[in-house]
């Protein structure tokens, strides 16, 4: 009787476990198809002298990363990902803490403005780029336009936005900064309100003005959230290769390019898949930062 | 130290609505403990954050030593207040906690440490000042928000329920620390709850609110002994007073004067000088229906029914010493007695206290 309840028992365990490995499968399945194997890949292609046509390769060890190196491309796009990246970054946390500041009041129509403000987030990329494309663009840009009708520039001598090199990376800052700003309102605002409303009072009885209040108290009890919003933002705008390839393609003479445009463009639209690989291989050290910073967080979050 | 006045302050939340505080005239006494008392929604809260600046009324002025002080900003007014929840800054240490008022007045960095050590001396924290607040419990919390709250020393001390998120026992030594800390800094100090027995113990003047309306202001005997109006007699106390109609009035009397009238047939066997019955005066006799009795330990509550008599058919309540009482079981009847000097009489219309009825009462 004992026996035969126990052996049901491990039936029952047995049964568990095929479920557990029936219902997890799927999920090793994409990270393995989708994530494993084109990382695999990757790093073996930058090993390789692998090109798009080409029926085989053998590997060169580091040579494709020698030649990068030397590569004034590549330093350029180095430079360019680090600079969008953290640019894009200040203007978004300055700007959504305004947002959210201002957005944490009720007050007549509230819902409308915050719905408007999602909405870059919500629209896909590559559309809104495109969009953004057509208000930079050299003849019919709204903004050339207006600054003419303004009769601060004459219409021979406007700004060229994506064809001279500092204009067209000021532009592609904006966008990124169009995109990112909603998703860090929203992750701001969240940390906001997790802020017992006494906290804020306490500050004020005790004698502290607007800044004190915002930087000494509101801020550092953000931190934690504001470093979620800050290490996703930093994930989205160093791997994004949409923006920059619809704006500029990575031009003017390579004023823009990034390390994934730059990745694409000498790998897949270059057919040197080598060098592309080895490229994007270069992503891999800031990601991996970025994931323990992140992984430290949930943990604490999780602790405390 | 300063006076606190309200003068017809009103607060109106939305429009068309009752207001949460309506028409409040109020004024402590220097270096007064004045507590604000009420049940939940009676405005005591809205009315202390009016007062701390948190809240701007709808109407009425607030004063502050004597200045209006309805404009000014909560910084500007020379209070500290401590919160229901403490409020205290999560990231910074006790010290940085207790210093902040300091930083931000702008009080000169060499005295920080000094006064600091003063305000956490007072309360006995002086070993946590490096400590975080999420490594304190409950009742080093509230003392952290009270040094925090006296180290600028205010003119007025502001509580809003500083005692309602600890357990019953720490609440009863915090109330007297609680105490001895008023009457050591004696700064006038406004302390909001709707915990009577905190009310009782620890105020010099109550105010008794109710739907945003002061009901009574008075010592604590005052209120207890002589309650303005119904509301006031029925919240006050546990159990609360009993309240029977007789034809036009209502007839008050608080439980602990209704008790058997045994007790007074003892008295009367008692040496001359003792006398009770004498002295108390004129009782009125009462037959009781007993319908459950609670065994407190210390007292035993009696609930019952009157059976005959000027008080025929209430539901009334007697709270008597355990020591004193046999057994009573439901359903039994028992002659009680309540003498006629601790009744008191309302107007069934408004519930107000009116003149005193005579008897007779049998």
């Amino acid at each position: 009787m004992a026996l035969s309840a126990s052996r049901r028992r491990q039936g029952g365990a047995a049964s568990g476990t095929a479920l557990g490995i029936a219902m997890f499968a799927p999920a090793v399945l994409y990270i393995v198809l989708l994530i494993g194997v084109p990382f695999v890949l990757a790093v073996l292609y930058a090993f390789s002298d692998a090109r798009i046509g080409a029926s085989g390769f053998r590997l060169v060890g580091l040579e494709n990363f020698r030649s990068i190196l030397q590569s004034p491309s590549f330093h350029k796009a180095l430079k360019n990902s680090i600079v969008f990246t953290l640019c894009a970054q200040v203007i978004v946390i300055v700007c959504s803490n305004i947002l959210s500041i201002a957005l944490e009041k009720p007050f007549r129509g509230r819902g409308l403005v915050r719905f408007l403000i999602l909405l870059p987030w919500v629209a896909p990329v590559s559309l809104g780029t495109i969009g953004w494309k057509w208000i930079l663009d050299s003849i019919y840009s709204v903004i050339t336009w207006v600054l003419v009708a303004l009769h601060v520039y004459k219409p021979y001598n406007a700004p060229m936005w994506l064809g001279e090199p500092h204009l067209a990376m000021a532009s592609v800052i904006l966008v990124h900064c169009w995109r990112l700003i909603p998703f860090s309102t929203v992750i701001m605002l969240a940390g906001r309100s997790a802020i017992s409303k006494e906290i804020p009072e306490a500050a004020a009885i005790d004698g502290a003005g607007f800044w004190r209040t915002t930087f000494q108290i509101n801020l550092p009890m953000m931190t934690p959230i504001l470093s979620v919003a800050v290490l996703f933002g930093i994930i989205f705008t160093f791997t994004d290769m949409t923006v920059v390839y619809i704006l500029t393609a990575g031009g003017p003479f390579d004023s823009t390019q990034t390390l994934p445009s730059l990745a694409f463009a000498t790998g897949i639209a270059g057919s040197d898949l080598a060098a592309g690989a080895a490229i994007s291989l270069f992503l891999v050290p800031v990601l991996v930062l970025v994931a323990y910073f992140m992984l430290r967080i949930a943990h604490r979050a999780e602790v405390v | 130290m300063a006076i606190v006045e309200t003068r017809n302050l009103t607060k109106v939340f939305k429009q068309g609505e009752l207001g949460a505080v309506n028409d409040v005239s109020l004024t402590t006494e220097e270096g007064e403990f004045l507590v604000f008392l009420g049940p939940s929604g009676s405005g005591k809260t809205t009315l202390l954050r009016m007062i701390a600046g948190l809240e701007t009324p709808t109407s009425g002025e607030i004063l502050i030593g004597g200045q209006r002080v309805n404009d000014l900003s909560p910084r500007e007014r020379r209070i500290a207040m401590v919160f229901q929840s403490y409020a205290l800054y999560p990231h910074l240490t006790v010290y940085k906690n207790i210093a902040f008022p300091l930083k931000a007045q702008k009080v000169p960095k060499s005295e920080h440490a000094k006064k600091v050590e003063w305000a956490a001396g007072l309360l006995g924290i002086g070993k946590l000042l490096d400590r975080k607040p999420r490594e304190l419990s409950g009742g080093e919390r509230q003392r952290v928000a009270l040094a925090r709250a006296i180290v600028r020393e205010p003119a007025v001390f502001l509580l809003d329920e500083p005692l309602s998120n600890l357990d019953a026992k720490l609440r009863a030594s915090a109330r007297e620390e609680l105490e001895h800390f008023h009457e050591s800094v004696g700064t006038t100090t406004i302390y909001v709850t709707h915990d009577q027995v905190e009310a009782m113990a620890m105020g010099d003047r109550i105010v008794v609110m109710n739907f945003g309306e002061v009901r009574q202001i008075g010592t604590p005997a005052d209120v207890y002994d002589e309650p303005a109006d119904t509301f006031v007699a029925t919240f006050l106390g546990s159990p609360p007073m009993n309240l029977v109609r007789k034809d036009d009035v209502i007839v008050g009397f608080r439980p602990e004067h209704f008790f058997p009238v045994s007790v007074l047939a003892g008295r009367a066997a008692m040496p001359e000088s003792l006398r009770a019955v004498d002295r108390e005066g004129p009782y009125v006799p009462v037959n009781l229906r007993v319908s459950h009795e609670e065994y407190l330990g210390s007292e035993r509550i009696l609930y019952g029914t009157v059976e005959g008599g000027a008080f025929q058919g209430n539901k009334v309540i007697s709270r008597m010493p355990s020591t004193l009482a046999p057994q009573w079981d439901s359903g039994s009847i028992h002659a009680f007695a309540v003498i006629e000097r601790h009744l008191k009489f309302y107007d069934p219309a408004t519930g107000k206290r009116t003149a005193p009825r005579p008897g007779p009462w049998r």
